[in-house]
């Protein structure tokens, strides 16, 4: 395995533990952004160019900025940080996050699919996941298309629904 | 261990608890988002990593899979942070352990 991986799981998997474990929330926000531009580079270490700039486009640009909007919006003057939980909350919580961690990686080591040699990279172009798209998977599509329409509206109904009643 | 699919999946259960254990501990509701982006992108990681190291790479099912996916958790946290925003504005807090009534 190349070096690269360890440096990019690395910087992943420590940005992540960062932005659930730091006190400031913008802090976490922005640590998110890192945990989702180091998922793009693996992404991109994986082949899969496409779906690495698909993450840059819309974690990084759009559900990032979504997120630190929601911070500021909702940050009040006098809880500026997360209050935490008692300790019996904080340690049954990392309990049982250790223990599905336990269990998906003995079921990673035990299984006999992933002792196969690996194949050779296949390209993915994007005019192939266009035509892709288009042929076999166009219901899906309209459907998303329905669906981020409906929750555009959705969203925007539900945020702008307390100011209309008090005015 | 050596393979480097077992690598992406061990990576990608590492942040699949890293989430887990996010939303279970924090208390502010954008943090629980948060956590449960970071779910949904760990699913999305083994679905690259099982699309790239998998028998039919031709059929760019996991890409297809994830697209879809990543689309269906912006509408997600679109919906989940105006629905935030809508209980801030009504509660003037985030902490979901005092979010304790349904109606207003």
């Amino acid at each position: 395995m190349h070096w690269s991986f360890y440096i990019v799981a690395g910087l992943t998997i420590g940005s992540a533990i960062a932005a659930m474990s730091l006190r400031n929330i913008v802090h976490c926000a922005l640590l998110l952004t890192v945990t989702f531009a180091g998922l793009a580079l693996l992404y991109l270490q994986l082949n899969a160019q496409f779906v690495a700039l698909a993450q840059m486009l819309i974690y990084i640009g759009a559900v990032a900025i979504l997120i630190v909007f929601a911070i500021l919006l909702t940050r009040s003057s006098e809880t500026t940080g997360d209050s935490p939980l008692s300790l019996a909350g904080v340690v049954s919580g990392v309990l049982i996050a250790l223990a599905a961690f336990v269990t998906l990686a003995r079921a990673v080591a035990s299984s006999a699919l992933i002792r196969q040699a690996s194949p050779a990279p296949v390209p993915a172009s994007v005019r192939q996941i266009g035509q892709e798209l288009m042929k076999n998977y166009v219901l899906p599509l309209e459907i998303v298309a329905l669906l981020l329409t409906a929750a555009l509206i959705g969203a925007a109904v539900i945020a702008l629904q307390e100011r209309r009643r008090s005015e | 261990m050596s393979s480097p699919l077992a690598q992406y999946l061990i990576v990608s259960a590492a942040l699949f608890s890293i989430g887990l254990a996010g939303a279970l501990i924090r208390r502010n509701a954008v943090l629980v988002l948060i956590g449960i982006e970071l779910m949904l992108n760990a699913a999305n990681l083994n679905f690259i990593a099982f699309w790239r190291y998998g028998k039919n790479p031709q059929a760019l099912a996991g890409i297809m899979f994830v697209i879809f996916s990543i689309a269906v958790a912006a509408a997600e946290a679109a919906v989940g942070l105006a629905l935030i925003i809508a209980i801030y504005r009504h509660y003037k807090t985030t902490q979901v352990d005092k979010i304790d009534r349904m109606r207003g």
